[in-house]
């Protein structure tokens, strides 16, 4: 017989198998190889986070007492799987068009970017919630008692609360971990998706394996399978109709409903198309899921004695039989039920309650505050996500203990559904229906809410804990109409159909009253149309107009959002999208528009958009935008998309041809002043050494003084040589005759001797660095590199104006390559002259300065470019920056990989 | 606003496309009509239908909904220019 003690040893190990799964996608995914992690299998097994603890080991209680009114729950979720081209397509497309990060997110993004809908909406998403992640505890808990058992142990209370105590901790910290590392624009978690994906495909296995066992082991074949279940006592059919009709609608709109599954199904959808195969698998898996479960309660009816728990029928069956094998791979698929499940409802809720509740409130109280940081917004999100995580778990712990863990919680799980489905009417509307107004889906959210408290939630704790029998019976100061169960004196209903008939009825009925008589702002009327039109237009009117912000500002915004790097590779992207080369993007309307839905990705949507409007100063809507959204003379605009698309691509030519034409005049003036200069350079020396030679010539002068002019002259001639060894240099780098020496050494040493070479021993510049970081060794003509960084160091050394100069070198990856950041603590380039600093007989600062003609930079570049890495200029908030990214192969490993 | 954009009469192929996208949006009418059916069986144990012969019957909806949907779903997508006409214009 199995020990108790080797079942904890194989739940760990499991566990740990799951670390090491999501550990491995999360860096394949990080590597960019994200590839094979998005196949339509995983996002259809993903999808099976629906089939949680409660309904892995409750289907067969549920068929035991019920009959087939178990299946109701997993054909619900059938019909909107197979009628996919009505509302999932949809939803997925709406959610990768305004980068949706949740359905309160969706919610507030259709009406307006409302930030009070998306409150109402986590407020029910978190209530609905807490009493189904309880009983996921309850479930893991109730399977360990289960084996403790089997020793002769008889477990008390206080060992139940410990269990759970404990399964919520773990899972607590798996999805701290997992969900919530990063904070990407869109909101993936491959780790997080690849482990629950194993999870559905070992629950499957563990039931179908029971049901094998059951039906072939046992009743000896299908055949006398079914004779068996003739013969059973058990009642198949004696539910009323309304209740089958009503839970196939509750758990079809649940599903599209419950953050979790609106998480699995629209935001981690990486491609449209897997739509196509989910379609069908989805339903297959449910099909399989509960193939078994008649035949598993019919037996367990049959031979366990009476009494025994038919919510465990999945777990004590193989035990009676001996099967210790069969019933410790049945736990570990209750186990993955329960863990999946709440792992990603955890993840959703989190993302909510950070994007919707905590942000809202964070930002309205630093408005005023103007020392902005990079990356603030992210820290603070990160940590209420985190906080959120392990709250939401200690929320669904606290209610286990309170319910006593009995049968009655059991009963919660569809009362719960009902909770979450009260979000149905405003997301059915949103995406079909123009006319459907933000005050309009308040009013039937807040209805709905309260009707369900009334109806369901609140008796669900029992008679007398929030709700009396004096009012159950005759309802709240003697108004009979009130019944918490027979609402308008409607008697005969099943209390629970009862409760999702009338919340349903006046949420919807509140919902479209409201809508009707109200006028919506201008946003709503403009989201509203990019949703309900979703197919027709993707390209969005724009809501920004005027922009009279400076892209800088805009940079340190998304700076403090997304972090650093990812932030300045967005603006990057987008600038080589119009067609201009540099950091720093023109700031046109569709610009703020992407990078409005590019924030969202992150903060959601409401938030995106009043940190914009912060800047950019409320210029959104405007008359005309009024116009064309009121009237439907948007046939013209039809027409006219054509020819605006062909003058977008004219446009972007001509802004193309505009930027090169700056660049060649500045250049050109540039140039000007070179000739100048350089004949000026040639000539000095020139000068100096013909009238001392002259002067030597002449003789007759003491022995010193003829040393110190030949000095002079030595000197004059040195730098006459530089010069023309600089343009020597260039040239032969332009016109590719030069030859690569490939030598292997490493980086850090190689920073090293071109810190030393860099000639600071003067002390005016201190360099900072951390060598431990640096460990890289390299393949590439190292002398060439060392000329760069000299050029770079010794650059900061003349040029940097602070009074305590100093140069931070930093090396760290971007994507596949690394990259080493040159940053001084100066006062940085301006903008006007950043694109020319590479061009040779370029000079940023004035002459007296300089030592060189202004060609080292332009040398640094031609040899980045033949080596095959970069050297760029970057923006940023601390002095003149620049980067090195070195030749991708020229990396030959990372110390502390070899 | 597509109606300039897209003709009125169709090539055969287009045309097919069309009619399994209508055949597809069908699928949850047919399964909610198949699925409403059990509502008028006997509640009596012992009556008509027989135990097994109500698990079987819903049993094989459910498993006819999914091979219908596969083959839809996998005809659509053996045709790449399934999505054109709600491609967004670009």
């Amino acid at each position: 017989m199995m020990s108790f003690n080797v079942l904890i040893v194989v739940a760990l190990a499991y566990v740990t198998l799951l670390f090491l799964v999501a550990f491995w996608a999360d860096r394949r995914a990080r590597e960019g190889d994200a590839n094979w992690l998005s196949s339509p299998w995983i996002y259809t097994l993903s999808l099976s986070i629906y089939c949680t603890g409660w309904t892995f080991y409750g289907a067969v209680g549920y068929a035991a007492r019920s009959g087939l009114e178990f299946v109701t729950i997993y054909l619900g979720p059938t019909l909107v799987m197979v009628g996919w081209w009505w509302v999932l397509r949809r939803l997925v497309r709406i959610g990768r068009a305004q980068r949706i990060t949740s359905i309160a997110d969706l919610i507030s993004s259709r009406f307006g970017k409302s930030t009070q809908l998306g409150m109402i909406v986590t407020v029910i998403s978190v209530i609905a919630a807490t009493p189904y992640i309880a009983l996921q505890l309850q479930s893991v808990t109730l399977s360990f008692a289960v084996f403790a058992e089997l020793e002769g142990a008889s477990w008390g209370d206080a060992d139940f609360n410990v269990t759970a105590m404990w399964t919520a901790v773990g899972l607590a910290i798996f999805t701290v971990i997992f969900g919530t590392r990063n904070l990407d624009a869109n909101e993936r978690h491959h780790g997080v998706v690849m482990a629950v994906a194993i999870e559905a495909v070992v629950k499957l296995l563990a039931l179908v394996a029971v049901g094998v066992f059951v039906v072939w082991g046992i009743a000896g074949g299908p055949d006398q399978m079914l004779d068996r279940i003739d013969s059973s006592e058990i009642v198949l059919w004696n539910q009323d109709s309304g209740r089958w009709i009503s839970l196939i609608f509750l758990s079809a709109a649940a599903f599209l409903c419950l953050p979790r599954m609106f998480q699995v199904l629209v935001v981690e959808n990486a491609d449209e198309r897997h739509l196509h195969v989910a379609s069908w698998a989805f339903p297959l898996y449910l099909f399989i899921m509960s193939l078994f479960v008649v035949p598993i309660a019919v037996i367990g009816l049959d031979l366990l004695p009476t009494g025994s728990n038919p919510d465990l029928f999945v777990l004590t069956l193989p035990l009676n039989e001996g099967q210790g094998g069969l019933a410790v791979l049945s736990f570990l698929g209750g186990f993955s039920s329960a863990t999946s499940m709440v792992i990603v409802a955890t993840i959703a809720l989190a993302t909510m309650v950070s994007n919707h509740i905590v942000v809202p409130i964070w930002l309205r109280r630093h408005t005023s505050q103007q020392a902005v940081m990079s990356g603030d917004v992210r820290r603070v999100i990160l940590l209420s996500r985190r906080l959120t995580v392990a709250g939401i778990l200690a929320l669904g712990f606290l209610y286990y203990r309170m319910s006593g863990g009995g049968t009655a919680l059991a009963a919660i799980g569809l009362i719960s559904f009902t909770g979450s489905v009260q979000i149905l009417p405003a997301l059915i509307g949103g995406i079909f229906w123009r006319g459907a107004t933000a005050i309009g889906a308040g009013a039937g959210l807040v209805t709905g809410l309260t009707v369900w408290m009334w109806t369901l939630f609140l008796p669900s704790f029992g008679t007398d804990a929030f709700i009396g029998q004096e009012i159950m019976d005759h309802g709240v100061y003697g108004l009979t109409w009130l019944r918490p169960q027979a609402l308008f004196g409607i008697t005969s209903l099943d209390p629970l159909v009862h409760g999702i008939l009338w919340s349903m009825l006046l949420n919807a009925g509140m919902f479209i009253i409201c809508s009707l008589i109200t006028f919506p702002t201008p946003l709503e009327r403009l989201q509203g149309a990019q949703f309900v039109n979703v197919f027709d237009h993707s390209n969005a009117t724009s809501a920004w107009t005027a922009a009279g912000t400076g892209a800088e500002d805009l940079l340190i915004m998304s700076q403090r959002i997304l972090g650093g790097i990812e932030a300045q590779a967005l603006f990057e992207q987008e600038t080589l999208r119009q067609g201009k080369i540099g950091y720093l993007p023109e700031v046109t309307p569709e610009f703020i528009e992407r990078l409005e839905r590019e924030l969202a990705g992150s903060v959601g949507a409401a938030t995106a958009h009043a940190m914009i409007g912060q800047l950019i100063g409320g210029s959104n809507v405007s008359v005309e935008d009024l116009i064309a959204v009121a009237d439907e003379a948007a046939q013209i605009l039809e027409y006219s998309n054509r020819l605006e698309e062909k003058s977008e691509e004219q446009e972007r030519t001509a802004r193309a041809l505009r930027s090169a034409n700056d660049k060649l005049t500045a250049l050109s003036i540039q140039k000007d002043a070179f000739l100048s200069q350089i004949s000026h350079e040639l000539r000095t020396p020139m000068t100096s050494i013909r009238s001392f030679s002259d002067i030597l010539r002449e003789g007759a002068m003491e022995d010193d003084e003829q040393q110190r002019y030949a000095a002079i002259i030595n000197a004059e001639a040195v730098r006459l040589t530089r010069l023309l060894d600089d343009l020597l240099d260039l040239s032969v780098l332009e016109n590719g005759q030069v030859v690569l020496h490939e030598q292997t050494g490493n980086l850090s040493d190689l920073l090293d001797r071109s810190v030393a070479a860099a000639g600071l021993h003067d002390g005016v510049l201190s360099v900072v660095r951390t060598p431990s970081a640096e460990n890289l060794v390299l393949t590439a003509d190292l002398d060439r590199l060392a000329q760069v960084f000299i050029n770079v160091i010794s650059n900061a050394r003349k040029y940097c104006d602070a009074d305590n100069p100093e140069l931070t070198i930093r090396l760290h990856r971007i994507a596949k390559d690394y990259v080493i950041d040159f940053t001084d603590n100066g006062s940085g380039i301006a903008v006007e002259n950043q694109e020319l600093i590479f061009e040779k007989f370029s000079r940023v600062s004035d002459e007296s300065k300089a030592g060189g003609a202004g060609l080292g930079l332009a040398i640094c570049r031609e040899i980045m470019q033949r080596l095959g890495g970069d050297i760029s200029y970057v923006t940023d908030n601390t002095g003149t920056a620049f980067r090195v990214t070195l030749p991708f192969t020229a990396v030959v490993a990372t110390l502390e990989e070899t | 606003m597509s109606r300039q954009k897209t003709p009125v009469f169709l090539q055969r192929a287009s045309y097919r496309q069309r009619r399994l996208r209508d055949a597809a949006k069908l699928m949850p009418v047919l399964g909610g009509i198949l699925l409403a059916l059990p509502m008028a069986w006997s509640h009596d144990p012992s009556g008509e239908p027989s135990n097994s012969d109500r698990v079987v019957y819903i049993f094989g909806v459910w498993i006819l909904l999914i091979v219908l949907t596969a083959i839809f779903a996998n005809r659509m997508r053996a045709d790449p220019v399934d999505a054109a006409e709600d491609a967004p214009p670009q």
